[in-house]
């Protein structure tokens, strides 16, 4: 794992909430199409790793590198996400006021998305096509038209995914995509998500681990703001601290 | 010259009936002296010279029991004669007034004679200074003796007098200390003038490096005073915005019905009680303006409030219709100008320092601030109620889960919180009018302090009334009251900038609402 | 919520109906029919007209911002004031020496013993100069202001009660004598603009008909705003300003943008308010003023256009007969409407009139609303 294949470099970060460090000293690097996991125990700073990223918290120390060498830290969130990173909330975030269309025609990737240039701007047939692929792929064909506020909580994380998805990012930030979701909804979000790691790197936050089993390669730890372990699903299974960590305070007997 | 006079007129004035009373007790049968007796008939004299020697003679060796003498020949006089009348009765009027059992009677006479010019009175205040018991008063006394002997020929004694006034700060002293160092600057000055100049110079320059420091305590002092208003108003408003995210618009209006709840006390123990209890009135006030503010937010809250949660903007602009609806109803059914008569227990102030003097319903108001934090922090602290308000505006869903009825936890606080802007407005009758306009003197004022201090946290409410209320009096000064309240919402623009939730700002994962 | 296509249509009908009349049909029952006739359209009405119609400009400026974007400004009345005081000192120097003590100077000056025109009255000489300061100083006055607050994310009750502040601090400054702007009394007594003289019927016309037009611009404007990808962004803002953030706009540039607008549009109602109405004072732009202005909006109807004109025209109108006969009751009545308003009609009458058409559409059609009724996008 170079630096210089990296999508996004985290050296050194630190966080702190009024003396709490929500991260610590945190060293995490992501690769180009690289669909990583990222799970640890409720406090243990995986939002807040999210949050970093994406200029929504600023950190006390080290330092943010997006791609070859652009540093993120104290750029504005509109700023980062047009550099390329998209974010996915973990409760649904969207416009209820707006159509399904509006929703995703405010989100479609643009040069520019300055006041002025919005305001003359009007949608190009390629735009429309790639909103149309978007809705099939999210399933929403149907509800175009419809209030999103009006849409069903399923149907709402979906919009939210194909609002990021046609922002089209190098690096996705998806935190909880599958809470609230049925089993049957899950296993398409996890089909979608892996379809989209063939493009794009993904960084996906989860609780799941039935779901993380379904999606992921890599799979990284954090406990108390830094990272405790990093591997395959089963290495990570194996691992002692996480059982520790995840198992409470009492130790765990070496079988 | 002629405005010791007019002073003396004055207090003449002032005094003639209290005095003439105390006079006709006073001891009559010592024999007046032959001498005494000759210059009260040299007073009637054509001759100035005599006239004066006459004056100077019986103000030296006469006191007030021949006041009567002095009262017979009055009545006759012609206006020389009444000119020359005029000091001597007054400076026995107040050497009398000097073993006067009121305080103030005692330092309002040494203050005069300090400014008589009359050397005769010195022996007067200093035997008196000795013998008193109130510092201030004592103060004023020696003061007045310096200030004569500042008048004396002796040139060590008055630059003794000029550096002891030194010493004591005297404010009274500067014209006096003033004039001296002109003589002393002059080309004809002699060396003794030089010297005492010198000395006089010296003096001023402590008295006023001490006048800076006693205009910053009192700025400071008003400071705090205007502080503890603004905390006591803001301290409701911030629960309520803390706990529910509401600002309540008619907050101002709560405040003014706590006042008219103390007018009306007042009126009712104008009516049906004793005189004697009417100073008793203020303090049954207190639970009158309490309640009545709570129970009108108790019926705010069920009829407004709590069908908007959730929307703060249109709380606002509901609350303000209400305002709107308070105030016209006030000025139609009290008028426009209601007067509040504050109890005999709160008039008047204590002097501190040298020239220092704070009035008693100021520092009644910052008592009373500090006792509403105290109260507050009890409550919300240290009791199972204040423990739910807490719990719920930390997490409202989760503490409906554990069973706390948040809607119950809703209402009181709002009602405690209108509660605490009534007894603002009780404490408010104090320093201003009662009138419908009364809430929205300070409302904005107090929702800056909101605003600065940020959501949930008491101390942020705290440090912010002291430093808008601080601010607000230490620029008055200088740049008026006008341009010192544009210049604080500029500098609160510009702390928002760094701060934009406020200065106890809840960070980490609660931090977006 | 955005008006639907079928909405929009039915809005531009209206538009160019009620711009018929206000253009031309009240003018011509003005001047045509004699005084006694029923038809007739007092001067004194139409002036009175004049202007609601410009206070419906400042609230269409006023919709923009918290109708759609969902900020509740309370300091529209300072940027309506600066627009106004802008066209006042205009006319207060082409009073010239027709003043009451002869000077070339504004009466007040010379009652406060000032002897020389301060300099910022100076260019208030042009009348093309006053207009664009009545538009642009309102709008950089916001601004500067408005990038502050944006800039560190002061928004909701903050931002609300900041711009309330502002209001308060307007007010206190045009109050004081020293700055020059007439203190208490505020600049009254014009003669003429442009040479025309105030007190004729016929200026008066010709300021109404400016205003209509004025008005009509302005809705084209805000229409147009609204239409655009921009202005689904502003409520995209009051949706989910986070989710306006990550889809990589920036949401304090839209904000400002609409604040600005929002600014001239206040000034531009002040520009036609002061020669209709013939004095301006502080007393216009305070904290009451300001908040009173949102209740205009509140009573149309927010995030409608329509809305906004007709709560502004509404609400005045209610108000000058409410004063004439009764005017200690206004306030209750302001109030009321407010809590009942804000309660039971949160769309205001627009929401009500909607409701209305629902239900008697459902009646005739003997059918639910259907999503196809929604129309085709954009």
């Amino acid at each position: 794992m170079t630096e210089h294949g990296s999508i996004i470099y985290l050296e050194g970060v630190t966080v702190d909430y009024d003396g709490f460090k929500a991260l610590n000293n945190l060293n995490f690097i992501v690769n180009h199409r690289e669909l990583r996991v990222v799970i640890g125990p409720n406090g243990a700073g995986k939002t807040t790793l999210l949050d970093v990223i994406s200029g929504k918290t600023k950190p006390a120390a080290g330092r943010v590198i997006f791609g070859k060498d652009r540093d993120l830290t104290g750029m504005h969130e509109y700023e980062i996400t047009q550099l390329g990173i998209g974010r996915k909330f973990q409760a649904p975030s969207i416009y209820g006021n707006l159509s399904v269309w509006e929703n995703l025609d405010l989100s479609l990737s643009r040069p520019s998305k300055g006041v002025l240039a919005t305001l003359r701007g009007v949608s190009t047939a390629a735009e429309r096509e790639e909103i149309d692929r978007t809705l099939e792929t999210i399933g929403l064909t149907e509800q175009v038209h419809k209030r999103a506020g009006s849409l069903s909580h399923g149907q709402k994380q979906w919009l939210e995914i194909g609002m990021v998805i046609l922002q089209d990012p190098e690096l996705l930030l998806v935190d909880e995509p599958v809470a609230g979701m049925t089993d049957e909804e899950t296993e398409q979000t996890g089909r979608l998500l892996q379809s989209l790691a063939e493009k794009h790197a993904i960084i996906v936050i989860e609780h799941d681990m039935e779901f993380v089993r379904q999606i992921a390669r890599i799979v990284t730890v954090l406990h108390e703001g830094t990272v405790i372990c990093e591997g395959t699903v089963e290495k990570v299974q194996a691992d002692d601290r996480v059982r520790e960590i995840y198992l409470g305070r009492q130790k765990v007997a070496h079988v | 010259m002629k405005s010791v006079i007019g002073i003396g007129v004055i207090a003449w004035c002032l005094g003639y009936c209290v005095m003439g009373g105390l006079a006709a007790e006073a001891q009559m049968n010592v024999p007046p002296s032959s001498q005494l007796e000759q210059a009260l008939v040299d007073l009637s004299s054509e001759t100035e010279g005599t006239r004066d020697q006459a004056v100077r003679l019986l103000i030296e060796q006469g006191d007030a029991a021949l006041l009567p003498r002095l009262e017979e020949l009055r009545a006759n006089a012609d206006r020389s004669l009444r000119m020359a009348i005029k000091p001597v009765a007054d400076a026995w009027r107040h050497r009398m007034n000097l073993a006067s059992p009121d305080a103030d009677t005692r330092r309002s006479a040494a203050t005069d004679l300090g400014t008589s010019g009359r050397p005769a009175a010195i022996p007067w205040l200093e035997a008196a200074a000795v013998n008193e018991s109130h510092r201030w008063v004592r103060y004023a006394m020696e003061e007045s003796a310096l200030l004569l002997h500042l008048a004396s020929d002796n040139p060590t004694v008055k630059q003794q007098a000029a550096s002891k006034l030194g010493d004591m700060r005297s404010q009274n002293a500067v014209p006096a200390l003033k004039e001296l160092v002109q003589a002393g600057s002059e080309a004809t000055a002699s060396e003794p003038q030089k010297t005492l100049a010198q000395a006089a110079t010296i003096a001023i320059e402590r008295i006023e490096s001490w006048n800076v420091w006693s205009s910053a305590i009192e700025t400071l002092f008003r400071g705090i005073s205007l502080s503890s208003i603004l905390l006591i108003m803001s301290l409701g408003l911030a629960i309520v915005f803390g706990l529910m995210g509401v600002i309540n618009m008619a907050h101002g209006e709560l405040m003014m019905i706590g006042a008219y709840a103390t007018f009306v006390i007042q009126e009712c123990f104008k009516l049906y009680f004793p005189e004697s209890w009417f100073d008793s009135y203020y303090l049954a006030a207190l639970p009158a303006s309490f309640l009545a503010a709570a129970l009108f937010g108790l019926i705010l809250e069920a009829t407004v409030i709590r069908f908007l949660y959730g929307r703060p903007l249109e709380t606002m602009l509901a609350t303000w219709g209400v305002s709107l609806i308070l105030i016209q109803g006030a000025r139609m059914y009290f008028g426009d100008l209601t007067a509040i008569t504050a109890p005999s227990w709160l008039n008047g102030g204590a002097q501190v320092l040298v020239g220092v003097f704070l009035p008693f319903n100021r520092l009644f108001i910052i008592g009373l601030s500090i006792l509403s934090v105290i109260g507050i922090y009890a409550l919300l602290f240290r009791s199972s109620i204040g423990l739910r308000v807490r719990a719920v505006t930390q997490n409202r869903s989760m503490s409906a889960c554990l069973g706390i009825p948040t809607r119950k936890v809703d209402a009181y606080t709002f009602a405690f919180g209108s509660g605490l802007a009534g007894i603002a407005g009780w404490a408010l009758t104090l320093v201003g009018n009662v009138e419908p306009g009364l809430g929205q003197n300070y409302i904005v004022d107090s929702f800056m302090v909101v605003v600065t201090g940020g959501v949930g946290k008491l101390a942020g409410t705290i440090i912010a009334s002291l430093g808008i209320g601080g601010l607000n009096k230490l620029m008055e000064p200088s740049l008026g009251a006008v341009y010192g309240k544009v210049l604080i919402l500029v500098l609160v623009i510009l702390f928002l900038q760094r701060r934009p939730s406020g200065l106890f700002a809840v960070k980490g994962r609660h931090a977006e609402g | 919520m955005p008006p639907q296509p079928s909405a929009e249509r039915h809005e531009g009908t209206m538009f160019w109906i009620v711009g018929f009349v206000l253009l031309f049909v009240l003018p011509v029952l003005n001047v045509l029919p004699t005084e006694d006739s029923w038809l007739h359209v007092s001067d004194f009405a139409l002036n009175r007209f004049g202007k609601f119609l410009a206070f419906a400009i400042l609230a269409l400026g006023l919709d923009l911002i918290w109708g759609y974007a969902g900020i509740l400004s309370l300091g529209q009345g300072v940027f309506f004031g600066i627009g106004a005081y802008c066209m006042g000192m205009h006319l207060m120097l082409t009073i010239g020496s027709q003043s009451v003590y002869g000077s070339a100077l504004p009466d007040f000056m010379v009652w406060n013993q000032v002897t020389e025109l301060p300099f910022f009255w100076k260019p208030f000489y042009s009348f093309s100069a006053a207009v664009l300061a009545g538009l642009l100083a309102p709008a950089c006055f916001a601004l500067i202001f408005g990038f502050l607050a944006f800039r560190s994310r002061i928004r909701g009750v903050y931002f609300a009660i900041i711009t309330q502040a502002l209001a308060l601090m307007a007010w206190l400054v045009f109050n004081r004598n020293e700055t020059n702007l007439g203190g208490t009394n505020g600049l009254t007594d014009f003669k003429t603009i442009l040479g025309f003289r105030l007190s004729a019927p016929g200026t008066q016309l010709a300021l109404y008909v400016i205003t209509v037009l004025c008005l009509g611009g302005a809705y084209a404007l805000c229409r147009w705003v609204i239409a655009s990808r921009a202005g689904r962004v502003l409520i995209a803002i009051r949706d989910s300003e986070q989710r306006v953030l990550f889809s990589g706009y920036s949401p304090a540039n839209y904000k400002l943008f609409v604040f600005v607008v929002s600014a001239a549009l206040a000034g531009l109602a002040g520009i036609l308010y002061v020669p209709q109405v013939g004095i301006i004072t502080p007393a216009q732009m305070g904290v009451l003023p300001s908040l009173e202005m949102v209740v205009w909006v509140a009573v149309g109807g927010r995030a409608t256009l329509v809305g906004a004109i007709v709560g502004a025209v509404g609400v005045n109108l209610g108000r000058s007969i409410l004063t004439n006969s009764f005017p200690e009751l206004w306030p209750f009545f302001l109030g009321g409407l407010f809590v009942v308003v804000v309660l039971l009609f949160p769309d205001g009458v627009m929401g009500v009139a909607k409701q209305v058409r629902g239900k008697l559409a459902a009646r005739a059609v003997r059918l639910p609303k259907s999503s196809a009724v929604e129309g085709e996008q954009v």
